[in-house]
């Protein structure tokens, strides 16, 4: 088997056109929209919408409907149900861990039934992106510039619920309807990411991106710039490292996101100690 | 003087328990009103009624003669103190910057006018020096004074304070109160203080209301914290120990113990 093989890059390249957009669109979706999944500490969130995404997914699949469609009503259901009922963390992550194996389990189901092609039953766990075809593409494209901008019109009030929740109360910033739409649009971009690197491995763009930035800066610019950039940059560069040899994509994409936030940690560490040096410089007590 | 806060035969309860009935109560511009009162006294029930999330169960509240609303930009509030955790992706700077306009929707732009008042809001709490560190890595009193500086920011006519001081040491308590207290004598600001310990803010205090078993009296220091005074808003002998300029409440009933842990050092 060979890992890396880049003769025919080209050929290859222009057949995966269409992932590499679909890949760097997701990747700075998920960078932007996982400031905020850190912020509001939803990381298992994400985890629980995405399997009922997978759940949606792969009923599409056995009823012979759109599988983005099938997995998009699976994930605003679950978003829906985690915003409405879990609006405490603790409440939220009960609900969370009671949906989650619910939603693997009718998803494992609906595939077992599946009489098709084997190799769609694990993409949707581990990532298909190749398999998108050029209808779907459109929706994901379509659906990600949709949360882009949401995401970008309620910026502000949502930034100010998440961080300073009690002010943001008395300045009369309206939280509920803010937790819902978010998790709607948290919701969405959660179903794009199933398509693309399947749902088992979707906090790889959601939520690693953001975490890595958030160790190098606390500038409310410069996290989510840094955490799109290292979407973008794990997303498109673990689909231009897989073409070219024989795995799947999706461990590409978590590796780069990995290391990235590795390096971010060190990074973040090593300046802590800088400043501590420093202060103990300061004040000799 | 004009009535800032106007209070008129107010009643709220939990269910059918009254925290407070019949509270007729008017802050005048620059005035310094602490309100006292053990744990579960309706307290912070009164700041949220202040703040219109949520409804008296009878009576009206106005500011500046108009039933409050939800947040209505003239109202400052300050939170009780809790620690913002290190890693939490908010500066100092960022902080003051959502309280003058974080309650926008739309294209997350700080206009350059918005951006001065931050600075001179962050200037007036002597915060400047670290206003561009990471809130998490801010000491309690410092962390304190920007959310001063976050409240005051939009200049608002009324200042709501709900337990600023829990867990500052005594020189971040005075460092904090003399903030709150410059601002009402400079901009003749309105303050409503919610507080289990009134020492720290004795010497600023105007007016007590003083909260407890579903009653309340409303005085000057000298006039509420006596021990006769107390003795019958609680209905059970209570005494008040003034000592050093301070005062001590002590023999407060039980149900009401955690107003003594706070008070009777």
């Amino acid at each position: 088997m060979t890992i890396f093989d880049f003769t025919d890059y080209g050929d290859l390249l222009a057949l995966v056109y269409n992932s590499v957009i679909a890949g760097a669109v997701l990747g700075i979706v998920g960078g932007l929209i996982g400031v905020f999944v850190m912020q509001r500490d939803m990381a298992f969130a994400v985890h629980g919408i995405s399997e009922l995404s997978f759940a949606g997914a792969a009923a599409a699949l056995l009823l012979g409907v759109n599988v983005v469609a099938g997995s998009l009503v699976g994930s605003l259901i679950a978003a829906a149900l985690i915003g409405l009922l879990g609006s405490r963390a603790r409440d939220r992550n009960s609900i969370i861990g009671v949906l989650m194996p619910f939603g693997l389990g009718l998803g494992i189901l609906f595939l077992a039934l599946y009489p098709g092609r084997s190799g769609n039953k694990f993409g949707l766990l581990t990532g298909q992106i190749i398999s998108v075809d050029f209808a779907q593409l459109g929706l994901l494209i379509g659906i990600s510039v949709i949360v882009l901008a949401v995401l970008l019109v309620i910026w502000r009030p949502l930034a100010f619920d998440s961080l300073d929740p009690e002010v943001a109360s008395a300045r009369g910033v309206p939280a509920r309807a803010l937790s819902l739409g978010f998790m709607v649009m948290l919701g969405l971009t959660v179903a794009v990411s199933v398509q693309i690197i399947g749902a088992l491995l979707v906090l790889a763009l959601l939520v690693t991106p953001a975490a890595a930035a958030l160790r190098v800066s606390s500038s409310p610019v410069m996290v989510p710039v840094l955490s799109m950039v290292f979407g973008f940059v794990s997303a498109v560069g673990g689909i231009l490292l897989a073409i070219g040899g024989s795995l799947p994509i999706s461990p590409y994409i978590t590796s780069i996101s990995f290391l990235i936030y590795l390096v971010c940690r060190i990074i973040g560490w090593r300046r802590g100690r800088a400043r501590l040096r420093a202060r103990a410089v300061e004040s000799p007590a | 003087m004009t009535a800032v806060l106007e209070i008129r035969g107010g009643a709220l309860g939990f269910g059918d328990r009254p925290l407070w009935r019949d509270l007729d109560l008017e802050v005048r511009a620059g005035e310094f009103l602490a309100v006292l009162g053990s744990n579960g006294s309706g307290k912070t029930s009164l700041l949220r009624a202040i703040l219109g999330q949520q409804r008296l169960d009878e009576g009206t509240i106005e500011l500046v003669g108009e039933p409050v609303r939800r947040g209505d930009r003239r109202i400052g509030y300050i939170p009780q103190q809790r620690m913002i955790a290190p890693g939490t992706p908010l500066r100092g700077r960022d902080l003051v910057t959502l309280g003058v306009n974080g309650h926008r929707f739309g294209i997350p732009v700080t206009t350059a006018t918005e951006r001065s008042t931050v600075d001179a809001a962050i200037a007036a709490v002597g915060a400047s020096g670290y206003a561009n560190r990471p809130m998490g890595s801010l000491s309690g009193g410092e962390q304190q004074r920007l959310r001063v500086a976050q409240a005051l920011a939009t200049d608002p006519v009324l200042l709501l304070c709900d337990e600023p001081l829990t867990s500052l040491d005594l020189q971040h308590q005075r460092g904090v109160s003399e903030l709150i207290d410059a601002r009402r004598r400079g901009h003749d600001t309105a303050v409503v203080f919610v507080t289990h310990d009134v020492n720290p803010v004795l010497g600023m205090v105007d007016r007590v209301l003083y909260l407890a078993q579903g009653r309340f009296t409303i005085g000057t220091p000298d006039e509420v914290l006596r021990s006769d005074v107390l003795s019958a808003l609680y209905g059970t002998p209570v005494e008040v120990i003034r000592s050093g300029g301070r005062v001590f409440v002590a023999g407060i009933p039980d149900g009401d113990v955690h107003h003594h842990d706070g008070e009777g050092e």
